[in-house]
């Protein structure tokens, strides 16, 4: 997995890319939590992001949370296909902030 | 077509890609949806993270492999799993529930969507673990 980071304003939007499992979750992490916790809108971008498993589902929802918590939020963007799925057998569309 | 395919790996997280390789190598060579296919390498991949994440629980580092092997006959599809981990008490595996949203437990979910029936048997003096996962395709 790699990753960049842009900023636009109080927006971060992170670019995943390649496969995220659990290998790669706290690297993964360590780049999208302390973006929340800066009160960042934080955009994950998810066009290259071509296997994903319920590690990294548990990224989305940690993440979706702590925004809530914090009053900020967590959008999902462009999602790939193989992601959406893995979203969608979780039930998890209507819960994070997918477009 | 008839497939029987296996192959050993490190217990670490970093064989989870090596795991999936070998599994889209195998089931490039079985005619599937491709959607199909990589709803297997989920599961397999789940299954294996489960063997790291649980039956080696605590352990940071280890030099023990686990096994996993693929079998197709006609069209039972067969992938077993191997470990000398923890034993696995299967009453204990429970996914969580799907309206309770927080991170984890899902692995088992996935599996249990994606295939007919997962089932530990006892029937390996080598391993300690025996994992098999069955759909028909």
């Amino acid at each position: 997995m790699t990753y960049k980071v842009t900023e636009e304003g109080n927006v971060s939007t992170v670019f995943l890319n390649g496969e995220i499992d659990m290998d790669v979750t706290e690297k993964a992490k360590e780049q999208i939590l302390p973006l929340v916790e800066a009160g960042k809108e934080v955009h994950l971008n998810l066009k290259d992001v071509s296997y994903m498993d319920s590690s990294g589902i548990s990224i989305l929802i940690e993440s979706h949370q702590k925004a809530l918590e914090l009053n900020t939020k967590v959008i999902i963007k462009e999602v790939s296909k193989s992601v959406l799925k893995v979203i969608m057998m979780a039930k998890l569309e209507q819960i994070l902030n997918l477009e | 077509m008839n497939i029987q395919e296996s192959k050993d790996f490190l217990v670490s997280t970093a064989s989870l890609k090596e795991v999936r390789t070998f599994s889209r190598e195998v089931f490039e060579k079985i005619n599937l949806p491709q959607d199909q296919k990589d709803e297997l390498v989920l599961a397999i991949a789940e299954a294996a993270q489960n063997i790291v994440k649980h039956a080696y629980k605590d352990v940071v580092e280890t030099s023990d492999r686990m096994e996993i092997k693929i079998s197709l006959k006609d069209k039972d599809l067969e992938i077993g799993f191997f470990d000398k981990g923890k034993a696995v008490i299967p009453e204990n595996i429970k996914h969580r529930k799907l309206d309770d949203i927080k991170p984890g437990g899902l692995g088992t979910f996935f599996i249990k969507q994606i295939m007919d029936a997962a089932v530990f048997k006892k029937d390996q003096k080598e391993w300690v673990n025996h994992l098999v996962l069955t759909k028909k395709i």
